[in-house]
């Protein structure tokens, strides 16, 4: 009998060799080099998020302890460690946004999607992720980001533009 | 094994701090440098032990054309270099940052365990203003319950991570992460799993604040209230330094005590939680007589008067033969020299403290003393080991840190266990294979090694062979021991429990032998090395060899009349517990030397004395390399308990006894000195195999070593330690197929019979076993009614 192994019950085949492929770019010694494209590959598998079985998951497969894999998922905003809507809202509220008015979209967001920051719609379509600090657009604040879309220079109603086109 | 000398001078550099020059040895820090000179820098997370993290910035300091204070921990010296520790420049950068490291930290030290003692406390007195100028709300970070032994109080952390990596890189059990980013970040498992590591207490140690403390010393006393004395650690062959803090008398807790030649700065949670065991409500408070099936208080003279017509009943009456003593293998030196010298002052020699040993046929070929083979420094150093029948981490927690630090520079570490085991670093080997193997597979090992060396094979080595030829894994693990200019060849607790034990000693220090390695045994308890050299074993005297009474199995197997238990309870110290309460329970007469009474002692015995156990004591411990270490007793026992050189010393006179009038421990220990050679480690045993048999075993069997917190009598009533996950491990594991076999499911109970003895356990499917292995640990109240550690079992579905 083999011990259950959890990479194999949490991550695809087609998961684990995307994994590999990273891990092919650094040195043998460097598996911890792969643990944020390892985690992008396992949140995407998983509807967004990451949970502690999915990153233990991850940490097995590149054989490195939980603690190591739990550091790098806590730390960084783009993982997110409960369930999400179907898509990401990230509003920049860091000094230039600041500046140009990007509390006012966020009340805005809000009030439009009933939420406050950090929620998900009843519906599960969206969620506003909470405080996002610069993603260096600054030169087109306010900005936020949607998914993998950067969308600058917003106004409520650009906003609601974009939002409404969410599916 | 030969030491090389590769140390050459490391390249100097000289440098100048607050205007005295120092010489440091080029690429260390610093702070490296200005420690050791007593120029004092103020620090959180450093730590001489650990590697930098660089990030408390506690220690900024002014450095000659460096445009911004640098801290002193991540700057590595240079020729020349000018730096100031207290100019006004770098004083205000650490004001700067001790400003900013208050900023989230609470204001509690009245109800802090750490205040007192607390890094933060002291430097905020040198360092901190008197008035906050921050006056936004502070964080607060739920506490997360790390175990039985640890407590938190998160809120108080300053993200010094030296608890993340004492854990990682010393522990090497990775068990607490930086969790989140910037203000939210936490220390914290994550899992929620708790921190396991079997040193994990020397985080609360590490911990400059008052956020890790320790969970049984929770709220008991304040640091400038305890006095601190020094103190050996009563459990393991290691003898870790101690430093014993009590207040009126009553020990409030157990901290290390540096030495780099034992723990270093360390300790195990073993020996620094056990103290609990002191206040167990079962001590004893007053000797205890029998009086027919009634137990009765009376007065230390009624009860010595009641032990010595006990004793010369059963001489008058059997002969002096009829008498036996089974003695801890972690009493003191001088508690054993005497009860030895007692024993034989009646004309017995059947005295014993090989409690777990299952083999004693080369008892009269066996060296002075279990020794380790060479000093405990040098095991970080070895370029290859063998360790056959031992989970070190739980055996012996620093030995096993040691060998762990041999694995990571470098060194080949191989185990022959029949379990995998959860080890805490890489090894190079962990060759897995049932006990029934064990000889046979060292013999293949030798075998392997003398092709290696082109050399005959030793005489009668074909017996163990079993026609079998050594193959790669033999092939490497030989090579490994040749070519390692410093290898060792180690005998763990399995070893011991085996019916084969003189067959793989033998075996072992002859590989040892062939392949220039150090032969070391892993002994039991923390005096074992002591007890061969005062005569606590039946064929030796102090000093000289003598006439031979029984071992510890022969006094188990033909039941004496009359037995002097030594701070033993049969039912967890013994390798047959099952056959031991049988002659305890066949004696006439039983005399108990113990700190505690339990129902099993009022069953079997007629007088139990109390003794005084661990800090109540002055004594010497002889550690596993050899080295004696005294100390004193600090706290009075409870109620009339005494200390047991005293009752003994008494009880010789009342025997009319000669030579029993000692008047301090420390007149014990210089008559002790002058009978022994306590300078020369004992020579590696000679391979002489004639009348060597094999021992076979045969059926399915019952193998298992005693639990890390099973030990012995002191370690099993420590409360917290108990709670641990390691202590609950009453289970019995078995291989899928063989589980299979039997028709029995993982979770299921089960019948284990060992002869006509059972017990009801758990059992439990380990991938890592083999299929004619049952894993049961020993020691442990659910399986004290069992037999023999490696032994014949049957196990059935319930």
């Amino acid at each position: 009998m083999k011990r259950e192994s959890l990479s194999e019950k949490h991550l695809s085949a087609e998961q684990r060799s995307e994994i590999d492929h990273w891990l092919a770019k650094f040195p043998g010694e460097g598996k911890r080099s792969a643990v944020i494209p390892a985690l992008h590959i396992a949140q995407e598998g998983n509807g967004g998020w990451l949970s502690r079985e999915l990153m233990e998951a991850v940490a097995e497969y590149l054989e490195l302890p939980p603690v190591a894999v739990y550091e790098v998922g806590t730390f960084y905003s783009m993982f997110d460690l409960k369930p999400t809507g179907r898509h990401k809202v990230n509003i920049c509220t860091n000094i230039s946004c600041l500046l140009r008015g990007a509390e006012r979209i966020v009340e805005h967001v809000e009030n439009k999607l009933g939420i406050s920051v950090g929620e998900t719609t009843a519906d599960g379509r969206i969620t506003l992720k909470g405080e996002e600090e610069c993603l260096a657009a600054c030169a087109a604040a306010p900005m936020m980001l949607v998914d993998e879309e950067y969308h600058v220079d917003l106004t409520p109603e650009k906003v609601d533009e974009i939002l409404d086109k969410l599916e | 094994m030969n030491a090389r000398v590769d140390r050459s001078e490391p390249e100097m550099v000289t440098l100048e701090v607050d205007g005295v020059e120092l010489q440091a040895p080029k690429g260390s820090m610093l702070i490296q440098a200005t420690d050791p000179a007593g120029i004092d820098i103020p620090r959180f997370c450093y730590h001489r032990k650990l590697s930098i993290a660089a990030n408390c910035r506690m220690c900024l300091v002014e450095v000659e054309r460096a445009p911004k204070p640098l801290p002193a921990c991540a700057t590595p010296v240079a020729e020349g270099m000018k730096v100031w520790t207290r100019s006004k420049g770098a004083v205000a950068a650490q004001r700067g940052v001790m400003e900013f490291l208050l900023i989230n930290h609470p204001l509690d030290c009245p109800i802090c365990d750490q205040g007192g003692e607390c890094e933060l406390q002291d430097l905020s007195m040198g360092f901190g203003r008197s008035l906050s100028r921050f006056s936004e709300r502070k964080r607060v970070v739920k506490d997360e319950d790390l175990g039985p032994l640890v407590a938190t109080e998160m809120t108080r952390c300053i993200h010094c991570t030296r608890c993340v990596r004492f854990l990682d890189e010393i522990a090497g059990q990775y068990e607490l992460g930086g969790m989140y980013r910037g203000e939210h970040m936490e220390i914290s498992t994550f899992s929620g799993r708790g921190v396991r590591s079997e040193l994990s207490g020397n985080i609360i140690d590490l911990c400059p604040v008052g956020a890790l403390t320790s969970k049984p010393f929770r709220f008991r006393a304040r640091a400038w209230e305890m006095l601190s004395h020094p103190g050996i650690a009563p459990h393991d062959a290691i003898g870790s330094n101690l430093y014993i803090h009590q207040v009126q008398g009553t020990v409030k807790r157990v901290v290390p005590r540096d030495n780099e030649k034992i723990n270093e700065s360390w300790i195990a949670d073993r020996d620094r939680f056990s103290y609990e065991g002191v206040y167990s409500p079962d001590r004893l408070q007053r000797p205890l007589l029998r009086r027919g099936d009634t137990w009765e208080e009376v007065k230390w003279q009624d009860a010595l008067q009641a032990t010595v017509m006990g004793l010369q009943r059963t001489v008058g009456e059997y002969g002096t033969e009829q008498l036996g003593a089974w003695v801890s293998p972690s009493a003191t030196l001088e508690e054993m020299y005497l009860l030895g010298r007692l024993l034989r002052g009646l004309g017995c020699h059947n005295i014993d403290h090989r409690l777990r040993q299952a083999d004693f046929r080369d008892d009269t070929v066996a060296p002075a003393f279990p020794y380790l083979g060479l000093p405990l420094v040098d095991v970080e150093r070895l370029d290859a080991a063998l360790v056959i029948g031992s989970y070190t981490r739980w055996d012996l927690p620093l030995f096993n840190h040691r060998l762990r630090k041999a694995a990571l520079a470098g060194g080949k570490v191989m185990f022959l266990n029949p379990r995998a085991f959860d080890w805490n670093f890489p090894l190079a080997d962990e060759y897995v294979v049932s006990v029934r193997d064990f000889a046979v597979e060292l013999a293949l090992i030798v075998a392997a090694l003398a092709e290696y060396k082109a050399v005959a094979r030793p005489e009668r080595l074909d017996t163990w062979l079993a026609r079998r030829a050594p193959t790669a894994v033999h092939r490497r693990i030989a090579e490994r021991l040749a070519q390692g200019e410093r290898s060792g060849v180690f005998v763990g607790a399995l070893v011991e429990a085996h019916p084969a034990g003189a067959e793989l000693r033998a075996l072992a220090a002859l590989l040892a032998e062939l392949s220039g390695s150090g032969y070391g045994v892993l002994s039991q308890g923390a005096n074992s090395a002591g007890a061969w050299q005062v005569g606590a074993i039946p064929q030796r005297q102090p000093g000289h060899a003598g006439k031979s009474g029984l071992n510890l199995r022969q006094m188990i197997e033909e039941p004496r009349r009359g037995l002097i238990l030594f701070n033993v309870e049969p039912e967890f110290d013994c390798w047959d517990s099952a056959a031991a309460q049988q002659a305890v329970a066949a004696a006439e007469f039983v005399l108990v030397f113990s700190p505690y009474v339990t129902e099993a002692m009022r069953a079997y015995a007629d007088v139990i004395l109390p003794m005084a156990t661990f800090t109540e004591t002055a004594g010497t411990f002889v550690n596993a390399e050899g080295l004696w270490q005294s100390f004193s007793g600090l706290t009075k026992p409870p109620g009339e308990a005494r200390p047991a050189w005293r009752i003994l010393r008494v009880l010789g006179n009342q025997l009319g006894l000669e030579g029993f009038e000692y008047n301090a421990p420390n007149e014990i220990y210089s008559e002790i000195r002058e009978l022994i050679d306590h300078g020369t480690p004992p020579a590696l045993p000679k391979w002489q195999p004639a009348g060597l048999e094999p021992v076979k075993l045969d059926g399915l069997l019952r193998v298992g070593t005693t639990g890390i917190y099973a030990l012995d009598p002191l370690v099993r009533r420590a409360a917290a330690l108990q709670r641990t996950v390691q202590a609950d491990d009453a289970l019995a594991y078995l291989a899928p197929q063989t589980a299979a076999r039997l028709g029995i499911e993982g979770g299921a109970q089960v019948r284990v019979c060992q002869r006509s003895q059972a017990v009801q356990l758990r059992a439990h499917l380990d991938p890592d076993l083999p299929a004619d292995t049952v894993w049961i640990s020993a020691g442990l109240s659910a399986t004290a009614a069992l037999g023999p550690m490696i032994g014949q079992l049957t196990v059935e579905c319930l």
